[in-house]
């Protein structure tokens, strides 16, 4: 076990990865002699060189183009999108080709790559550097999508989604890359992705979340934890794919469900978990389901701290939650 | 359009290859290419009677595009990995994929190793390295380098050669593409087929370039134009850029100028933007009748011999269709499979209920 922050958990990762399988390689911006710009790959091209960690032109769908032609070809490419905020000029090379390669083909040509990318806001980055658009890659058939919380999550999740046979978008959540750390064993210790955390459990409300939302409502959930309000929380840490099971059997046991992401509200990954609440545990419920969202305009710089989900806005949706039913 | 490969932009000094280093034609080809080409006129006029009859739902034609597709793929190994748009028919029967397999694909009956998933021309297949075309242009350029920097890394002797049309030269993706080939000088063919007209727009509304060749030159790389519908100074100019990918001397754009003598697709009505005086012009450079004739007149191949030669190719092809016609459809379950390697239980979840409206007689297969 080694003591390491989130993005030192991410290196830890690659370095196992590419240590382990000759075909595992990592291209993007700066990725090279800089090790990225929050250095997740930071030695890497010490090790393994620049033809195995490939500093890239400036062209996300350059990046994301060029590394589905090597998983065409057998090789397991870790491509990094430096922010999700600029992973748009991608997203057909994305939703277009990686996702559907298999699908399309017959199962002919799978497309196994890893797309990282740093999301989320509460880093002062304004617009262009705070988004969580993972609803749009949930949305698109083909596509993984995994976002880790914790240093142990982020290495064994990475881990897997390398060695998947299909395309995952990993969403690391910048605004925790250092401010948390944690055991991480060594070695290569993978965890399934489609498998959900319980965090804490309690029976009085469920509160689902993932990324750097799971601290905050871990937060939330200590302080009405002195109200005596149990809440069972659950990491998704996989929206794709989702931990139905996980998600429902909580929901059948408290009857209530408080679910927070950053992402705006309208046609969130939210509002998936809600409308799977309501038709497979409407019957379970006591009160009706809340949200706790980041709000439907873009990210703002000076108000974010009022834009983001915090640990009292998520205490007040549980209380609320409680109170109605 | 006799010109062979010529040097673009010369007056300033710009593009490598010139026409006395091209690669030399194999004649004794000749006659086999003949026979290609007109395997694949035969196909695409049926193909185009295929749809307007209902019996394949779309069809992206490429007549007079046939020498192009057809001196390229010969001067290609088959281990090299293709990355064709949609329009490559004479390509995908240059490389040996059997007629039935993509009149299978065309119908999307059981047979179509795509499992119906694909619109007509959208066909691939691991086998041939042929990888499997997608509708958005371009995207496919930059799949051709990633898979050449693969190969490169694994010490293979390949080449990747990414198709695409005049109109792509426009795409993100085709100076994205392009500029990563440059700058990994990865073992790469740009093959351009630049047959005028983007749907309805014309070549001159396209880019303010001279030519669409010298684009490379910013890229690094040469840029060369041949007459398309010469398939020896197509041979030769791909055989002399790929010589130049395998010594490690990196990628070439190849203009081929050619002319889409039919419609983009059956969806196109070809008349609304353009001349039946332009048509009539370039119908004198039909590469399929140009090659028959010089074949004629140089005693390789008489009238008689060509007629046998249309009529099997004709018998050839309606037995692959009618092969095609009686397989059965394809299996309404396997719409759940390969989204990913496993079904998610999400997938498991939807196809569970899917099975249980085909059996209520909600759906109708």
């Amino acid at each position: 076990m080694s003591e390491l922050t989130l993005v030192q958990a991410v290196n830890h990762a690659l370095l196992e990865a590419m240590r382990s399988d000759p075909d595992v390689l990592v291209l993007g911006e700066d990725v090279g002699l800089n090790g990225g710009v929050f250095r997740a790959t930071d030695g890497l091209i010490k090790e393994f060189g620049p033809d195995r960690v490939i500093d890239t032109p400036l062209s996300e769908t350059g990046i994301v183009g060029t590394a589905i032609g090597m998983a065409l070809y057998g090789l397991k490419p870790v491509a990094e999108i430096q922010f999700l905020d600029f992973i748009y000029p991608a997203f057909d090379q994305i939703v277009s080709e990686a996702a559907k390669f298999r699908y399309r083909s017959g199962g002919q040509y799978p497309c196994p790559l890893v797309i990282r990318s740093p999301y989320g806001g509460g880093v002062k980055g304004g617009l262009y550097h705070s988004q969580s658009s993972e609803a749009y890659f949930a949305h698109t058939a083909g596509l993984k999508v995994v976002i880790p919380s914790t240093p142990a999550d982020a290495k064994g999740l990475l881990l897997s989604a390398i060695h998947d046979p299909d395309p995952v978008i990993f969403l690391e959540p910048k605004r925790i890359y250092r401010s948390v750390t944690g055991e991480v064993p060594d070695g290569d210790v993978r965890l399934p992705l489609g498998a959900a955390r319980t965090v804490r459990e309690g029976s009085a409300v469920s509160v689902f979340a993932y990324g750097a939302m799971v601290p905050v409502a871990e937060e939330a959930a200590k302080a009405v934890a002195a109200d005596g309000t149990g809440v069972d929380l659950i990491d998704l840490r996989s929206l794709v794919p989702l931990d139905e099971a996980a998600v429902i059997r909580s929901v059948e046991k408290t009857g209530r469900a408080v679910i927070v992401h950053e992402a705006p509200r309208f046609c969130g990954f939210g509002a998936e978990l809600a409308a799977l609440i309501a038709e497979r545990a409407l019957y379970s419920l006591k009160a009706p389901i809340a949200r706790v969202t980041g709000y439907d305009t873009p990210f703002p710089y000076a108000l974010e701290h009022l834009y983001l989900p915090t640990a009292e806005r998520v205490a007040h949706a549980i209380r609320s939650t409680v109170r109605a039913g | 359009m006799s010109r062979g490969p010529r040097l673009t932009g010369t007056a300033r000094g710009r593009g490598v290859i010139s026409p006395a280093s091209g690669g030399t034609f194999p004649e004794e080809r000749l006659p086999e290419l003949y026979r290609l080409m007109l395997d694949v006129r035969v196909m695409d006029e049926r193909c185009l009677t295929l749809q307007r009859q209902g019996r394949i739902g779309f069809y992206v034609p490429l007549q007079g595009q046939e020498a192009a597709q057809i001196g390229c793929a010969a001067a290609l190994s088959p281990d090299d990995w293709l990355f064709p748009a949609y329009r490559e028919l004479g390509v995908a029967l240059a490389r040996g994929i059997p007629t039935q397999l993509l009149l299978d694909q065309f119908i999307g009956n059981a047979g179509d190793t795509l499992k119906g998933r694909q619109m007509p021309n959208h066909y691939g297949y691991r086998r041939y390295k042929f990888v499997t075309a997608s509708s958005p242009v371009g995207t496919q350029i930059s799949h051709a380098v990633g898979t050449a920097m693969a190969a490169q890394r694994r010490g293979e002797p390949i080449v990747t050669v990414a198709f695409f049309g005049d109109g792509t030269t426009s795409s993100n993706d085709f100076h994205a593409g392009l500029n990563f080939g440059g700058v990994f000088r990865t073992p790469t063919i740009f093959f351009c087929q630049n047959n005028q007209w983007a749907i309805s727009l014309p070549r001159a509304k396209q880019t303010r370039s001279e030519t669409l060749a010298e684009k490379a030159t910013a890229y690094g790389f040469p840029g060369v134009v041949v007459d398309g519908t010469d398939v020896r100074a197509v041979y030769r100019a791909v055989a002399e850029a790929r010589a130049r990918a395998l010594g490690g001397e990196g990628p070439t754009l190849i203009e081929a100028q050619v002319y889409r003598l039919g419609p983009h697709s059956t969806s196109d009505d070809p008349r609304r933007y353009r001349t039946d005086a332009e048509l009539a012009e370039w119908k004198e450079k039909d590469p399929v009748a140009r090659l028959k004739h010089e074949l004629l007149s140089s005693g390789r191949l008489t009238e008689a011999d060509d007629r046998a030669l249309w009529e099997a190719a004709r018998a050839r092809l309606a037995a692959a269709l009618d092969a095609a016609e009686k397989t059965p459809a394809v299996d309404p379950l396997t719409l759940f499979d390969d989204v990913f390697e496993a079904r998610t239980p999400q997938l498991e979840n939807e196809r569970a209920g899917f099975e249980e409206l085909l059996k209520a007689g909600v759906l109708h297969p």
